[in-house]
C-alpha cells in the first residue's frame, strides 16, 4: 500500500472511532428528548405526585434538587473558593499544602456511595441532622468543595504574577490586589468550575440515598429539616422500585434531569468562551 | 545644566548593601547617595545586579523566598529594613514602574485610581481630579481624556508605559524607580518617556535602571556603573556625575564599559 493510502486508511479508522465515541451520547439525548416530550406538561411539571407516582407531576422531586443545589453552593462556593485563594495566593510549598493538594486529587476520585456513607455517619446520626435537606446539602458540599478548589486555584494560577508585583509596588496589601485585580480576572474561569461541580451533585443519587431523599413525599419540606423527594433518585425510584410504572412519566423525569443538568453545562461553556475572548493578557 | 550636589539632600543612602538570593550573593558591598530631585541612572551589563539593587529601595525583593539583605538603606534618613518598617507605607514613598508596560486589564481611569484606591486614607480626595493631574503630568491627557472609561490594553505600549507611570503618580511617592522603562518601546515612545522623566524631575527623585548607555547620558545627572566580581556577585564600580563618568571615568573597567570594549 502507498503512503498515501495508509494515511486515508487512518484518518478514516480515526473517524469511525470519533463517530463510535459520540454516537452513544447523541443517541441517548434523542431518546430521552423524543419519548419524554411526551410526558411533558404543565401539570407534569407543577403537579404533586399521585396514585403511588403513577400519575400526577413531579414538582417536589424539581424543588428539591434545585433547593439541593442551592444548599450545596451555599456551603461548597464559600469554602472551595477560600480554600483556592489560600492554596494559590496565602500557601507557602511545605509538607502541609501538599498532604492538602494529594488529598484534594484523593477525594475527587472517591465514589460518590462512599460520601453517602461518609454523610450518613457523620451529619445524619453523628450529628443527628437526620434525613434532611441540611444533611444531603452537606454531603453533596463534602463533594463538590474538591472540584471547586481544584478548578478555582488552576484559574487564579492564570492570572499572571505581574499584576500581583504591581498591586505591591503600589502599596496595596496582598488582600487588595486579589480582591480587585486577581479575583476578577479569575472569575470567569471560577464560575465555571463552580458551575461544573454544582451540576456533578445536581444530577448525583448516592450521596442522597441515605442522607436527604425521600421515596415517595407529594408535598414540599416544610423546613431545611425535612426530607424532600429529588430528581435522580426519584429517576431511579420510578424506573426500578414501581412496578407497572408509564414510561411517559419515567422518560419526562429524565428529560427534565438532563435539561436541567445540560443547560447549566452550556451556560457554563458559555461563560468561558466569551470571557476567553475578552482577555488580552 | 549645573550640578551642585551641595545645595541638594540626599533622598537614599545606601550603605555597604550585601544582598543574597538564598546562597548566592547578588550585591557585595553597594553603596550610594541618590539625590532629591535629580535623576540617577544605573548602567552595567545583564545580570550584574542592577535590578536587584533597585528592588531593594523599594523592598520589593522581599516577595522572593530566600531574599535577604545586610547593611543599611535609608529613606529620608530612616532605615527602611527595620522589623517595624511598614512596608506597604514604604512603596507608596518609593513607586516603580517596570520593564513591559503592565496596565491592569481595566479601563484607563481605574488604572490611574487604583493607587488612590487601595490607599483609601482619604474618602474625601476627588478621584477624577487625581486623575486628571496625574495624566496631565506624564502628557496622556490629551489623548485619553474623551474615553477614560476605555480599555487601557487597547492603547498603544508607549501610551500604556506613560499610563503605568501615571499610575505611580497618582500615590504621590517621593521617589520613582524605573526599571529598563523604554526596553520594549520604539525609539519615538522613548523619547517621549525621556522628556517626561525631565519634567518629574522637579517634583519627584527618579531612580533609572537602564541598558542604553545614550540614554543614560542623555536623561540622568549622576550615573551608577554596575560590574560583577571576581565571586561573580554585583559591585557598584562607579557613581559620579554623569557628566564624569562619561567623559573621565575614573576607573578602567567603566572607561572599556562605555567605550564598548565590552559588555
Amino acid at each position: 500500500m502507498s503512503r498515501q493510502a495508509i494515511q486515508r486508511l487512518g484518518f478514516a479508522v480515526l473517524t469511525i472511532v470519533a463517530v463510535l465515541v459520540v454516537a452513544p451520547i447523541f443517541l441517548v439525548v434523542a431518546v430521552v428528548v423524543f419519548r419524554g416530550l411526551q410526558g411533558i406538561s404543565w401539570e407534569f411539571l407543577t403537579a404533586m405526585p399521585r396514585d403511588g407516582m403513577k400519575a400526577g407531576g413531579i414538582f417536589p422531586a424539581i424543588v428539591g434538587t434545585l433547593l439541593l443545589t442551592s444548599g450545596t453552593a451555599l456551603v461548597a462556593v464559600p469554602m472551595g473558593l477560600g480554600g483556592a485563594i489560600y492554596l494559590s495566593e496565602y500557601a507557602h510549598d511545605n509538607w502541609l499544602t501538599r498532604a492538602v493538594r494529594l488529598a484534594l486529587v484523593n477525594l475527587a476520585g472517591i465514589p460518590s456511595i462512599v460520601y453517602g456513607l461518609f454523610g450518613l455517619g457523620l451529619f445524619v446520626l453523628f450529628l443527628r441532622l437526620g434525613t434532611s435537606v441540611v444533611a444531603g446539602s452537606l454531603t453533596l458540599a463534602m463533594m463538590t468543595i474538591p472540584v471547586i478548589i481544584s478548578t478555582a486555584e488552576e484559574a487564579l494560577r492564570a492570572v499572571p504574577t505581574e499584576f500581583r508585583t504591581v498591586n505591591l509596588s503600589l502599596g496595596g496589601s496582598r488582600w487588595q490586589g486579589i480582591r480587585r485585580i486577581v479575583l476578577p480576572q479569575a472569575l470567569p474561569g471560577i464560575t465555571t468550575g463552580i458551575i461544573l461541580g454544582l451540576l456533578r451533585a445536581a444530577g448525583e443519587t448516592a450521596p442522597i440515598l441515605f442522607t436527604v431523599a425521600a421515596f415517595y413525599m407529594p408535598q414540599l419540606p416544610r423546613s431545611p429539616l425535612d426530607q424532600t423527594m429529588a430528581l435522580p433518585y426519584h429517576l431511579y425510584v420510578i424506573s426500578t422500585q414501581v412496578p407497572n410504572m408509564p414510561g411517559t412519566i419515567q422518560y419526562g423525569t429524565a428529560l427534565v434531569l438532563l435539561a436541567l443538568v445540560l443547560s447549566m453545562n452550556i451556560l457554563a461553556s458559555v461563560i468561558r468562551t466569551y470571557f476567553r475572548r475578552r482577555r488580552q493578557w | 545644566m549645573s550640578l551642585d550636589a551641595l545645595d541638594r539632600a540626599t533622598m537614599i543612602d545606601v550603605q555597604h548593601v550585601d544582598f543574597f538570593y538564598g546562597t548566592r550573593q547578588a550585591l557585595a558591598d553597594v553603596s550610594a547617595e541618590i539625590t532629591e530631585h535629580r535623576i540617577t541612572a544605573l548602567i552595567g551589563p545583564s545580570g550584574c545586579g542592577k535590578s536587584t539593587f533597585l528592588r531593594c529601595l523599594n523592598r520589593m525583593n522581599d516577595t522572593i523566598p530566600g531574599a535577604r539583605l545586610q547593611g543599611q538603606v535609608l529613606l529620608d534618613g530612616q532605615s527602611i529594613y527595620t522589623p517595624h518598617t511598614d512596608v506597604v507605607s514604604l512603596r507608596r514613598r518609593v513607586g516603580m514602574v517596570f520593564q513591559r508596560p503592565n496596565p491592569f486589564p481595566q479601563s484607563v481611569f481605574d488604572n490611574v485610581a487604583f493607587g488612590p484606591r487601595v490607599v483609601g486614607t482619604d474618602r474625601n480626595i476627588d478621584l477624577s481630579q487625581v486623575v486628571e493631574a496625574s495624566l496631565k503630568a506624564v502628557d496622556l491627557w490629551d489623548e485619553v481624556k474623551d474615553n477614560l472609561r476605555q480599555d487601557a490594553l487597547r492603547l498603544s505600549l508607549g501610551q500604556q508605559q506613560r499610563l503605568c507611570i501615571a499610575r505611580v503618580l497618582a500615590v504621590k511617592p517621593q521617589v520613582i524607580l524605573m526599571d529598563e522603562p523604554c526596553s520594549a518601546l520604539d525609539p519615538i515612545s522613548t523619547l517621549k518617556i525621556e522628556e517626561l522623566m525631565r519634567m518629574l524631575e522637579r517634583e519627584y527623585t527618579i531612580v533609572i535602571v537602564t541598558h542604553n548607555m545614550q540614554q543614560a547620558a542623555r536623561v540622568s545627572d549622576y550615573t551608577g556603573f554596575f560590574w560583577l566580581d571576581a565571586q561573580r556577585s554585583g559591585v557598584l564600580v562607579e557613581f559620579d556625575d554623569t557628566a564624569a563618568i562619561f567623559t573621565r571615568p575614573q576607573d578602567a573597567r567603566t572607561e572599556d564599559y562605555i567605550t564598548g570594549r565590552f559588555g
